[in-house]
């Protein structure tokens, strides 16, 4: 009988700094996987927590982590070479097929950019995959930022917006909310536009909400939620919305299957 | 094989039987009830026959007996991880029929909800077999009748109890024992209660709507419940845990992974880092367990969550009778139906 609890020992191969409070660490790791996914990571006597798979090759994956409590606190003191519990993947994850000859955007809010990051980067890297891409990104300060490299890269031949909801004297790009810089999107054929919507409840709320008043169609927006989760595998039932289990069935869903879940 | 036996013939039966398993059924534990000091029925090893409780309801289900209430699911020792062992010898567990009927909603979500089968659960949940205990009269607060749960048929013996006989009928022939080949064979199939004095309606899960999670009939509870879990704790179908990380040592190195029940109603189930909460209100919960009980386990197991053991009304400190509150979803959704 195999144990899906049992956590597996992990190497770290880089720790990265983000900002202050998120780091993104590279595990060894092999195996399929799918943008958008999770692991359960752990720390031995200090408890473990659902993170977003934000990055991976053949042989590695990559998670941001923000410092937030109890396990993420202690995560802060890893360093290269030491030792990562996992257990995983789980749940759906973004299917690349949703997006392939699509005209895409991506929206995402703070470390909402985590779980969508290797879905855009992956579009950026074969854009004759897709009919058109843009990203729209909004952080609450230019000290928030998150894979500023990776933006770096995205912005040489992309329409990427970057947004902060208080910019500083240094700051360059735009300010304000995304939902202020939705109409910076292409939005000559919106009625077969598709976008993907990850962020904190609030912005994904209102954001969805924009796009549909924009001509959007409920079908074609995709969203990411997060919810307290336990076990990662529908025993535990902390992730159940309705007869939903966001571990299982999510954490990816279609709006409109996600405007019908009530907490 | 069907038995007749006395009081006394019965014992025996169970001393034998408790030569190759441990038998849990009712017993009274003092001092454990709803009120300080007061005694409370609930499942425990028996030693004889004399020590079962049939006169009442137990207080608490026997889902604990292979769900305990917290679990260590292994032991970190610097870099080995170590899964403890259990006692393995076998179980029977006396049971009524909406118990008996409430393992299997325990089973759903443990081994087929999503793709893995839940470890911790099957190895204990593998060595068990039931006893059913026919109930014919139910209690004041049962409505299993409604509920379907009445009858139960994956039982491995199932007895009778009258003043001094009791009546046996073994299926599974493992739970044969020498004392029968000396005793009466008779006929004897269980029957069961047809009508309880608490009867409810579940809506048509295809009638419930944004509307009926909307309705104002949820905020009674928000200022009646006080949030107190009992509700979850004592149902025989309520399965949610939370893992729990504890060190053992003061150098870090040696620690453990459990996990405990978590309730619904209770502060914090819902809370995720960044202090968001999603039912902040406990008219909130109690609409959310009772939407999982006659709703939302229905469109993914095609029977409902709950099997009508009425524990929940028992347990209530705030008098708070879920029956009621079915029969209210059901009236809302009714009226929902008259305006479309
Ligand atoms: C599918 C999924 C994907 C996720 N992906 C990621 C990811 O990629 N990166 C990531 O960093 N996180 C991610 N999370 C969130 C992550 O799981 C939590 O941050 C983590 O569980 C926190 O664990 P902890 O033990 O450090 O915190 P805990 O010790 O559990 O602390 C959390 C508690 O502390 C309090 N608290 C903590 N921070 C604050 C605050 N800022 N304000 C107020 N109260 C606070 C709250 O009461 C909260 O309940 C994801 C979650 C899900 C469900
Ligand atoms: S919800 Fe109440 S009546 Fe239904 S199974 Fe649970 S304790 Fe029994
Ligand atoms: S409904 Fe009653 S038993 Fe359940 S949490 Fe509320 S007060 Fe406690
Ligand atoms: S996280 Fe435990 S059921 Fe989904």
């Amino acid at each position: 009988m195999t144990n899906p609890y049992l956590p597996i020992p992990y190497k770290i191969l880089e720790v990265r700094q983000e900002t202050d409070i998120d780091y993104t660490y590279k595990v060894a790791y092999s195996g399929q996987l799918i943008g958008g996914q999770f692991m359960e990571i752990s720390i031995p006597g200090v408890g473990e927590a659902p993170i977003s798979i934000c990055g991976f090759d053949d042989k590695s994956l990559e998670m941001t982590i923000r410092k937030v409590g109890r396990l993420t606190d202690q995560i802060f003191s890893l360093k290269k070479d030491d030792t990562l519990y996992m257990r995983g993947p789980y749940g759906n994850g973004f299917d690349l097929e949703k997006f392939r000859g699509k005209d895409v955007a991506f929206i995402a809010g703070g470390t909402g950019l985590a779980p969508v990051r290797k879905t855009i980067d992956y579009f950026i890297r074969n854009k004759d995959e897709v009919k058109n891409l843009e990203v729209l990104i909004g952080f609450k300060s230019p000290s928030d930022q998150l894979f500023v490299d990776d933006i770096k890269r995205w912005s040489v031949d992309n329409n990427i917006t970057v947004t902060v909801d208080q910019g500083d004297e240094n700051w360059t790009k735009e300010t304000g909310l995304i939902t202020k810089h939705i109409t910076k999107l292409d939005l000559s054929d919106v009625k077969n536009k598709v976008a993907v919507v990850v962020g904190p409840p609030i912005m994904m709320k209102f954001t969805t909400l924009e796009l549909i008043k924009k001509g959007f169609q409920e079908e074609n927006i995709w969203v990411s939620f997060e919810r307290k989760m336990s076990c990662g595998i529908g025993k535990c039932g902390h992730c159940k919305i309705d007869e939903t289990y966001v571990c299982l069935e999510g954490p990816v869903f279609n709006y409109v299957k996600a405007k019908t879940l009530i907490d | 094989m069907g038995y007749k036996l006395s009081n006394t013939g019965f014992n025996e039966y169970i001393q034998q039987l408790k030569e190759r398993y441990r038998l849990f059924a009712p017993v009274l534990e003092s001092k454990k009830g709803k009120f300080a000091q007061t005694d409370v029925i609930a499942y425990g090893e028996i030693e004889k026959f004399d020590d079962m409780i049939l006169e009442s309801k137990s207080y608490y289900s026997p889902k604990e007996i292979f769900f305990p209430i917290r679990e260590t699911l292994f032991y970190f020792m610097k870099d080995t991880i170590e899964t403890p062992k259990i006692n393995e010898k076998p179980v029977i567990i006396f049971i009524r029929p909406c118990d008996l009927n409430g393992i299997r909603r325990l089973d759903s979500i443990f081994l087929k909800n999503g793709e893995e089968v839940d470890f911790y659960y099957l190895r204990r949940r593998e060595l068990v077999k039931f006893i059913m205990i026919e109930c014919l009269e139910g209690f004041d607060t049962c409505f299993c009748v409604s509920m379907n749960s009445n009858i139960a048929l994956d039982y491995d013996a199932v007895i009778r109890v009258e003043e001094n006989v009791v009546s046996l009928k073994v299926v599974d022939d493992k739970l044969e024992a020498p004392v029968l080949s000396n005793t009466d064979k008779v006929e004897f199939e269980p029957e069961f209660i047809k009508e309880n004095k608490v009867k409810v309606t579940i809506p048509n899960v295809d009638l419930v709507s944004k509307e009926t999670f909307n309705n104002d009939i949820w905020k009674e509870y928000t200022s009646r419940c006080i949030a107190c879990g009992r509700c979850n704790t004592s149902c025989i179908t309520c399965s949610c845990y939370t893992m729990q990380d504890v060190k053992l040592s003061d150098d870090k190195s040696i620690g453990e992974r459990r996990r405990v029940w978590a309730g619904c109603h209770v502060d914090g189930f819902s809370d995720m880092a960044g202090g968001h909460n999603f039912r902040d209100k406990n008219g909130e919960r109690m609409r959310y367990k009772t939407m999982h009980k006659v709703n939302d386990f229905y469109k993914r197991f095609d029977e409902h969550m709950c099997v009508g053991c009425g524990r929940c009304d028992d347990v209530c400190p705030e008098y708070i009778s879920f029956s009621k509150c079915i029969n209210k979803l059901n009236e809302i959704v009714e009226e929902g139906k008259n305006y479309d």
